[in-house]
């Protein structure tokens, strides 16, 4: 495939509105007459409401209304942003309800001020009593599941989901024994938190045609309006929802967090407008975190490193309601077994359990960082033991180009791997500096890590992956490309842009793109999750760009009488297909098809498009670093991302994109945790003082490189990019300081306190 | 959102003392950077505030003839490290103030609201003990000037009697000169973050014998402590990698750390000890060589 414009470095479509502040979020719109609302956030982790005496709360001056569970009737609701599912038994489960007398983690919803101005509604929530009874909670996913354990939500036994798989000729234990080596151990990885710089914040108010209107920071706007829907039992016709420009989602916006609630708030004044903003400290504990997560982890190996038998225990951490259920602990079964392809035997099982903790839900890259880490720190554990180098040991086991993965069907038809092994190496020197830092003394010791990993790029076939795109010609030949499909910062605006151009054969300044998603006008699409958009929606952009391209070639060649195969578009330009000579411009078209008199037909294309293909993409990170022993900290001294994510539609993003997924990591690797008082279950670091997110300083350069190939089964030939980025840093940075110092750091994050404690326990210290 | 019941705003140190008087519940408000974290977090609802920004004499750094560094209250972090007299004297202190949060709040946040606000975590709390600061303090009928040592009373506690305003930090000759300095923040992050353990060393060394050597530490106790039993030891010693971690080793008599989910006791008393020795052979590479 040959492109002139995917592949290129064109300019975002909201750089100018975002660095001159003319771009618009959802706190710089409001209403006219808007009334402030604010939550009341329980004080304890678990436990009932006995009574809750809001009089004083009612009385205050300029507080219009107070919500409670006892006054507010809304049915339960799933919050995930999945697509639906017609089969019952697969639904999302509906455990969530706006307010909940039913206090289930500390930060939980209880009740709900409306008030004219954001201060009373503040002030007014301090004044209501509320009398608890409290139960015991639990903070760890095993001891939730103990026998005998507080349900937490009626008749779950905390358990939100589970699933078992053995693949393979022979059983687990005998294929153990045919191993010549095994190696079992325990791995950890604690909640943590996206940071995304908006927080969640929404408006709504009904319209005077009775219609409710949402304004929300979302990932999820068509999935938004279907959830309120039911949660509402409201017709889905009489909701729109409207997505303004949106600073960050990172899958903390692929879930409703405050959507019903500030629906029911206006419905509870009449649909006067009302306004949700969280603060920070309410983002942090009351929307949702990356699945914690224990891994018991059984690999058999032969003398000359082939695995032939992996077996895998996982308990994640889902926190106090379903939100994305198990989707998250059991897509970990996939990435586990399909990376390294054991010879005989896999078993993955899961369980995902209720526990007191903030709720977990999608986080970039979707549980595949939590079982990156544990595997990749596995591998490397055992290379050591096995006195193999990391890096043969994955070579002799890594997937190839030809697989086709027994759980879902999905074959593999490009794979980087062996591509991103040597250009990993070359950059950091690895053999010799495997070699050079093998037996170092000292306070300050050096050592390189390598971790790879796959990425499926869309949910096919676990989820149906539908995008749509409508193009309307204007009459100067340029498009408005309408997508469901979401910007949230990414840059989908622009890469659709391109494609569409692209297929259409304009330019990309003449795709124009509106940034703000109105699912009264854009056609369906479920949003921006996974890394589905560019692969799933981008299919619908070349389906309705080809009907575009077909039409404008169509009439074209009846103007110019012409036949239409002899004609080509290019650069906004109807050409001789042959020659290249130029005959029109594509506006003289599009003004004719407008008003032709005999003839008018203005020239659109409204499609929607299944994609039922997936593919796989790969990437790995190859970090050094210098530990600090006595200190416990790590200095990296140079980090690459490599990608294999097929065609790279726009290099420039993408590179911004994977130093944000690096960022992430780094921060997962060295200093992000929420952390819970033990005693009582409140968050301890609520706050960006004591959740350490990396700040500028922190961060090394990072360095990114993409090789690959383009994959047949995408649009463009592209493959995941969005979540990949945010893989492997960890556990590269991770087996880094193994090699430094020998020791095997099983657990997230490697902070200076943590490191301090291994250090000891080594003899290091 | 800030619940701020009242705000004055004075010009002269005079007028600021005369609304504090006349006010008694009413606090100072200088860069706003810790008051303001506690209004928003509910802590103080409906605070009276007086402002002082705009008294200009308060932002002044200069030295009298007798040698006496008086640094103005207001003096923000950055001017503070920009300062040509801090820079000639007392440059380690411009250093600590640069470990303050990001440029952003170094801009704002003064050193006069580091030290009343009362942290052990100040960052420039730990090297103004090393350098005996002393504090001049005002209200409308009466002045007083006493070491910063007498002015920490405990976590967050501050011997400020009502109505009392910080009007100047002074620091003598004898405290500076001759002496290298040197501040360790040690955190978890480079930028925007509490210190774990602070460590403010000051040494003189003549010859290659440590004629003087002062040691302090912020979050080593509930406020900043100068360590006597280090710097006992110290005086008179030839500086070698023993002695410098026997100095390490002697800080843990003088300091009580606490064990806290931001960090063990155990993994405190490994960077007090960590951090002065250290510093100490530093300094010693830096010129702290240097005769005085
Ligand atoms: C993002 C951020 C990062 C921070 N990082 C750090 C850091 O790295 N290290 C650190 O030590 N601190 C840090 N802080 C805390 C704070 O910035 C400092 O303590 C700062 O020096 C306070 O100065 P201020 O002028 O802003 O004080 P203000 O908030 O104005 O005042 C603080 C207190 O001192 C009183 N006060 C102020 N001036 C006087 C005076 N002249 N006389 C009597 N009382 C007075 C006030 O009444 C108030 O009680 C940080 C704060 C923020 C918001």
């Amino acid at each position: 495939m040959e492109f002139r414009i995917v592949g290129e470095n064109v300019p975002r479509k909201d750089a100018v509105a975002k660095v001159t502040g003319k771009a618009r979020y959802t706190r710089d719109m409001g209403m006219p007459n808007m009334l402030y609302g604010k939550v009341l956030r329980s004080s304890i982790t678990h436990g009932r409401i006995k009574s809750m005496d809001i009089h004083k709360a009612e009385s205050l001056k300029g507080v219009v209304k107070v919500l409670t569970p006892f006054n507010t009737k809304c049915h339960n609701f799933p919050t995930a942003g999945h697509p639906y599912n017609l089969d019952p038994n697969h639904q999302d489960i509906a455990d969530r309800n706006v307010l909940t007398d039913w206090v289930r983690f500390y930060g939980d919803e209880i009740a709900a001020v409306i008030a004219e101005d954001e201060f009373s509604a503040k002030k007014a929530l301090k004044m209501i009593d509320v009398v608890y009874e409290e139960l015991p909670f639990y903070l760890d996913p095993e001891e939730a599941l103990k026998e005998g354990a507080t349900e937490i939500h009626e008749g779950s036994k905390n358990v939100v989901g589970h699933n078992r798989f053995t693949l393979g000729d022979i059983d687990i234990e005998e294929a153990f024994d045919q191993a010549d080596f095994v190696y079992e151990e325990v791995l950890e990885v604690k909640p943590v938190q996206h940071c995304q710089m908006e927080n969640q914040v929404a408006y709504a108010y009904v319209e005077g045609n009775g219609r409710l209107v949402v304004v929300t920071s979302t990932q999820i706007p068509h999935i938004v309006r279907r959830i309120l829907s039911s949660a509402l039992n409201m017709p889905v016709g009489n909701i729109r929802v409207i997505k303004p420009i949106i600073g960050g989602g990172f899958g903390n916006k692929q879930d409703l967090v405050l959507e019903p609630l500030v629906a029911m708030m206006t419905l509870a004044v009449n649909g006067r407008p009302v306004l949700l903003d969280m603060e920070r400290e309410e983002c942090i504990t009351s929307t949702r975190t990356r699945h914690g997560a224990r891994f018991y982890m059984k690999t058999g190996l032969r003398k000359d490193g082939r695995i032939i038998a992996k077996q895998l225990k996982v308990y994640g951490n889902g926190g106090a309601y379903a939100a994305h259920g198990h989707a998250v602990i059991g897509k970990m079964g996939g990435d586990f077994y399909r990376l390294y392809p054991a010879e005989k035997a896999v078993e993955y099982e899961s369980y995902t359990a209720y526990t007191n903790c903030s709720v977990a839900g999608a986080m970039r890259a979707y549980g595949t960082p939590q079982i990156t880490f544990a595997f990749e720190a596995h591998m490397d554990n055992i290379a050591l033991e096995m006195d193999i180098d990391p890096l043969v040991l994955r070579e002799k086991n890594m997937v190839q180009k030809g697989f086709v993965d027994q759980l879902t069907g999905v074959p593999i038809l490009t794979c980087g791997l062996p591509e991103i092994i040597s250009k990993g190496k070359e950059y950091i020197d690895w053999d010799k500096k495997r070699k050079q830092y093998s037996a170092q003394t000292g306070d300050k010791r050096r050592g390189v890590g390598f971790a790879l990993f796959g990425y499926r790029t869309s949910t096919y076939p676990v989820c149906l992956e539908i995008g749509g795109a409508r193009i309307v010609m204007n009459q100067d030949g340029s498009v408005q490309l309408q997508m469901g499909a979401t910007e949230i910062g990414q840059g989908a605006a622009t890469v659709f842009s391109q494609m569409a151009a692209e297929t259409i054969g304009i330019p990309y300044e003449m795709v124009h793109f509106e940034e703000f998603t109105d699912t009264d006008v854009v056609p369906f699409d479920p949003g921006a999750y996974a890394s589905r958009q560019c692969y799933v929606s981008g299919k619908a952009v070349r389906k309705a760009a080809t009907e575009v391209r077909e039409k404008i070639l169509k009439r074209a060649s009846g103007m110019l009488k012409i036949q239409q195969f002899a004609l080509d578009v290019q650069d906004g330009n109807i050409i001789r297909a042959d020659n290249g000579e130029v005959l029109c411009h594509v506006g003289k078209i599009a003004l004719d098809a407008f008003y032709n008199r005999t003839d008018a037909d203005t020239i659109t294309a409204d499609v929607t498009e299944v994609s039922d293909t997936n593919c796989i993409a790969f990437g790995g990170c190859v970090a050094e670093v210098e530990v600090d022993i006595p200190t416990g900290r790590v200095e990296i001294m140079k980090v690459l991302n490599i990608h294999d994510s097929g065609k790279i539609i726009n290099p420039v993003l993408a590179e911004g994109q994977v130093h944000g997924g690096m960022s992430m990591g780094l921060g997962y690797a060295l200093s992000e945790v929420m952390l819970y008082n033990e005693k009582t279950g409140a968050p301890r670091n609520n706050n960006l003082l004591d959740y350490k997110l990396p700040t500028l300083m922190d961060t090394p350069r990072l360095d990114v490189l993409f090789v690959g190939e383009n994959d047949p089964t995408a649009p463009y030939g592209n493959k995941a990019l969005g979540e990949p980025p945010a893989v492997p840093s960890a556990p590269a940075i991770r087996n880094a300081i193994l090699h430094a110092t020998g020791v095997k750091v099983n657990k997230l994050p490697m902070n200076p306190q943590t490191l301090f404690e291994y250090f000891c326990a080594a003899g290091l210290i | 959102m800030y619940d701020i019941g009242k705000y004055q705003e004075a010009t002269t140190v005079e007028e600021a003392l005369r609304y504090l008087h006349d006010d008694p519940g009413s606090r100072i408000i200088a860069g706003g950077t810790d008051i303001l974290i506690n209004v928003r977090e509910g802590k103080d609802m409906g605070v009276h505030l007086v402002g002082i920004q705009r008294i200009n004499p308060l932002r002044k750094i200069i030295v009298n003839r007798e040698g006496t560094l008086s640094i103005g209250p207001l003096v923000t972090f950055t001017e503070l490290e920009e300062n040509e007299l801090i820079n000639k004297y007392v440059s380690y202190l411009g250093q600590a103030g640069g470990t303050m949060g990001g440029p952003q709040l170094r801009n704002i946040a003064t050193i006069g609201g580091n030290i009343c606000n009362g942290a052990t975590s100040a960052d420039s709390a730990s090297m103004l003990f090393c350098l005996n600061a002393r504090l001049h303090l005002r209200t409308k009928e009466s002045e007083r000037t006493i070491p910063i040592q007498d002015f920490y009373l405990g976590p967050g506690k501050v011997d400020l009697k009502s109505g009392e305003m910080l009007t100047e930090i002074l620091i003598d000759r004898i405290d500076y000169q001759g002496f290298a300095g040197k501040y360790t923040k040690f955190s978890q992050r480079k930028a925007l973050d509490i210190a774990t353990i602070g460590c403010s060393l000051m040494l003189k060394i003549r010859k290659n014998i440590i004629e003087d050597l002062r040691l302090a530490y912020g979050v080593a106790a509930p406020t900043p402590v100068r360590c006597c039993n280090a710097e006992q030891y110290a005086v008179g010693k030839m500086v070698t990698l023993e002695v410098a971690k026997t100095i390490g080793m002697k800080a843990l008599e003088d300091v009580s750390p606490r064990d806290s989910w931001r960090g063990s006791k155990a993994y405190r008393e490994q960077l007090i000890q960590e951090l002065a020795q250290r510093a100490v052979m530093e300094l010693l590479d830096q010129g702290g060589k240097k005769d005085a």
